[in-house]
């Protein structure tokens, strides 16, 4: 059948079940979107191809399917890059279709042409650059195979003009995808599943540290019952969030930087750590010297480059993890560890007296505050998307995710801006769920053109600006580490009620902790999406902290009446 | 120290560069880097020197099979190899000097590929040490430019080296642990 590259772009989206795409036409991918129209896949046109990117890595998120940016060449491409590199760093998988400048004029500086191939390599799993027509579908197909297997990630496709306008008689090809180069599926030899039970049985204080991967896999149902199984607690990374419900009596919180200090402390304190799908980044770890020495490491990943790369582990094992977990649990004996978990209810010593949520209440609108009620009056049922900064950081802390994929953030990247469009993202993935975007206020003015954006696709996502009039987090290591010199930090934002109201959405304001489950139920209850500018305490601080590349048993707390305050060098 | 790496890759436009990239990205040293066709239609055989520690190589191997078209990646180093550099060396002579030189291209079992009057070029095939001591003899006499291949290697003996598979735990050589098949 007579098919033109851009309509055999359309049909390779529509047999991989792509439902909606995200992006933004120009001069480059014109062809891609005049054959738009006979296929029935829904575009979303965002309002810069960035948000395009974190639309689609939060549909990704949401779903577990892999996600779909178009853009076109030169700008088009580069704007993409934020959203590229934010997957790339959380495993998301994406296929980004970039339209390029005519192969006759590639290398020769044409309008809006750049080597987008090139300036992606670094930040994809695997780019493409297609000058050939007959090279379309496959190039697609393999994108969309690279993306979503392994380790996932984002796959570049970057196709020509005239491919795109060539017409040739075509067929889909669906026969298997051989990549000589490409072994996603692995799996550990039966003698270290038996070493790992060995380990574990000798192990008195053993601690999980689960990370992503248990949501990438869907290890969720596997993990609790190797936790329950070996009587093992379990911390996670902010991205392995919600993978293992924070109810149960096994979950220790998050670990890390502004994790809880009890669990930092139990992972100093652990004789074996079984890390699960996470990858030993530095906001895990503190200082590396210094990190877990009592403790033997097993480690499983699909990335064999993760393993022994930041930490060096007793063990390894490469594979899927909820498949490697299901092996495992038929070597492992069942444990007990009532003295440990005992120990480690003792590690939280005065930390709740910490907590500010018991803080006697002075009248001050905290975010902590504001996150907290939000959990209360969404029975923890929504779907939180974050930005990046102190209130990423307290959406981690107080909103208490239970269920499996409820919480998405830019975790290693840490991109500011990417909260409002993830949210839109995960509302086409799940437009069932109640979703909510956490952001600062500087975040938010990023990327707040994609409300245009929600309104033009009457989506419903709420948006809860934690407004301190602050870049917040950097005011935060201003106030610790540079001795107060609030430079560039404080921010006068824009009326977001009227922000708001100018794209035809509702805005509220909230400045008392009285009105905010006022304001949350009447922004569940509005149709639209609703903004909601909370005006907290514009100096508070994320606490606990662990200075960046310090041990992680120095920690930075929430002062109790007396300044418990030490001065700690900061070294990143 | 210096550990010499053969990588097989598939043999498509800017392969190369994402090699080399990586390479970049993650901080490690080229030393010297060739490529060229294998027997096998649509692979290539990289040789990459790179200065690195055990830990280093193994993360590098990692790396490299991350790149979707690496097949192989062989770690010589530990192994009895062959492994040679070509130069070219145009030394500028004169009469008087040059029954000199060409003694001294003799000794180094080198050739004469050009002579001018005023110059000749000397293609030398060795290991580093050979192609650089015949340097060090051949400066005196005024070297004008000198041209080099890069290192290319190969393991001693009848079988094809076996591939890293970097799995974690070190390198497995290939039969015992799944490792990545060609073509």
């Amino acid at each position: 059948m007579k098919r033109t590259g851009a309509q055999i772009v359309w049909e390779c989206l529509a047999r991989e079940g792509v439902e909606v795409v995200f992006g933004y036409p120009g001069g480059a991918n014109l062809p891609i979107y005049d054959a738009m129209q006979d296929y029935p896949i829904h575009h979303v046109l965002t309002r810069h191809e960035q948000g395009a990117a974190h639309m689609a890595d939060g549909y990704a998120r949401a779903s577990g399917r892999v996600g779909v940016a178009l853009a076109t060449s030169g700008p088009g491409a580069t704007n993409l890059v934020t959203g590229i590199a934010t997957a790339m760093m959380d495993s998301s998988p994406l296929v980004c279709i970039t339209g390029q400048v005519a192969s006759k004029l590639i290398g020769y500086d044409a309008f809006q042409e750049t080597d987008v191939t090139g300036i992606t390599l670094p930040i994809t799993k695997h780019n493409y650059l297609v000058t050939d027509v007959h090279e379309i579908g496959h190039a697609i197909r393999e994108a969309f195979y690279i993306a979503r297997t392994g380790r996932p990630g984002p796959v570049l496709v970057d196709i020509t003009k005239d491919a795109q306008q060539q017409a040739i008689d075509w067929e889909y090809d669906a026969s298997p995808i051989r990549l000589p180069g490409y072994h996603p599926d692995r799996r550990p030899a039966r003698k270290d599943f038996q070493q790992a039970a060995n380990m574990i049985s000798a192990a008195r204080r053993p601690l999980i540290l689960a990370g992503h991967g248990v949501l990438l896999s869907g290890a969720m149902a596997e993990l609790k019952r190797f936790a329950e199984q070996t009587h093992t607690p379990v911390a996670l990374t902010l991205l392995g969030l919600s993978g293992f419900p924070a109810g149960h009596p096994l979950n220790l919180g998050m670990m890390g930087m502004h994790g809880e200090a009890w669990v930092n402390h139990a992972i100093q304190e652990a004789d074996l750590l079984l890390a699960f799908g996470m990858r030993f980044d530095d906001r895990v770890t503190g200082d590396l010297k210094t990190y877990a020495t009592q403790a033997r490491k097993i480690h499983i990943d699909i990335d064999p480059s993760e393993l022994n790369k930041n930490v060096k582990v007793d063990l390894a094992l490469v594979g899927d993890l909820r498949q490697t977990l299901a092996e495992l649990l038929e070597f492992v004996q069942p444990c007990e560890h009532a003295d440990w978990l005992a120990h480690i209810e003792g590690l939280k010593d005065d930390s709740l007296l910490r907590d500010i949520q018991n803080l006697p209440d002075q009248g001050h609108l905290y975010a902590a505050h504001v996150v907290f009620d939000l959990w209360r009056y969404t029975d923890g049922k929504a779907i939180v998307t974050t930005d990046v900064g102190q209130n990423q950081m307290w959406a981690a802390q107080y909103y208490r995710l239970d269920d499996p994929g409820t919480f998405i953030s830019s975790g290693g990247l840490g991109t500011m801006g990417f909260g409002l469009p993830a949210a839109i993202g995960v509302k086409f993935a799940r437009p069932q769920d109640e979703v909510w975007a956490i952001v600062g206020d500087g975040g938010f003015q990023m990327t707040q053109a994609e409300l245009s954006t929600a309104a033009q696709e009457g989506i419903k996502v709420n948006v809860a600006i934690l407004n301190n009039g602050y870049l917040g987090m950097v005011r935060q290591w201003q106030e610790f580490f540079y001795e107060s010199r609030y430079t560039a930090t404080p921010m006068r934002g824009p009326d977001f009620i009227k922000i708001a109201e100018a794209h035809g959405l509702t805005g509220l304001r909230v400045t008392q902790r009285p009105e905010v489950e006022p304001a949350v139920r009447q922004a569940q209850r509005t149709p639209g999406t609703v903004v909601i500018d909370f005006r907290v305490e514009q100096e508070d601080s994320v606490y606990p902290m662990v200075p960046a590349g310090a041990d992680l048993k120095q920690m930075i707390r929430r002062p109790l009446p007396s300044p418990l305050v030490e001065p700690v060098q900061e070294s990143i | 120290m210096y550990h010499t790496l053969v990588a097989l890759v598939e043999d498509k436009p800017g392969v190369l560069n994402r090699v080399a990239s990586l390479f970049r990205r993650r901080a490690f040293n080229i030393e010297s880097l060739t490529v060229g066709h294998t027997d096998k239609d649509g692979i290539s055989r990289m040789t990459i020197v790179v200065n690195s520690d055990a830990t280093g190589v193994e993360r590098l191997t990692a790396y490299l099979y991350k790149l979707v078209n690496v097949i192989q990646v062989h770690d010589l180093t530990p192994l009895s190899t062959v492994s040679r550099d070509l130069a070219m060396i145009k030394v500028s002579t004169q009469p008087e000097n040059r029954p000199h030189i060409m003694q001294v291209v003799d000794v180094f079992r080198a050739r004469v590929v050009d002579v001018t009057n005023h110059s000749l070029i000397v293609e030398v095939t060795g290991d580093e040490e050979k192609i650089e001591g015949l340097v060090e003899v051949l400066k005196p006499y005024g070297i004008i430019e000198m041209v080099r291949t890069g290192i290319v290697a190969m393991a001693r003996g009848a079988s094809p080296v076996p591939p890293l598979n970097y799995n974690g735990n070190g390198h497995i050589p290939a039969g015992q642990a799944e490792p990545p098949t060609t073509g």
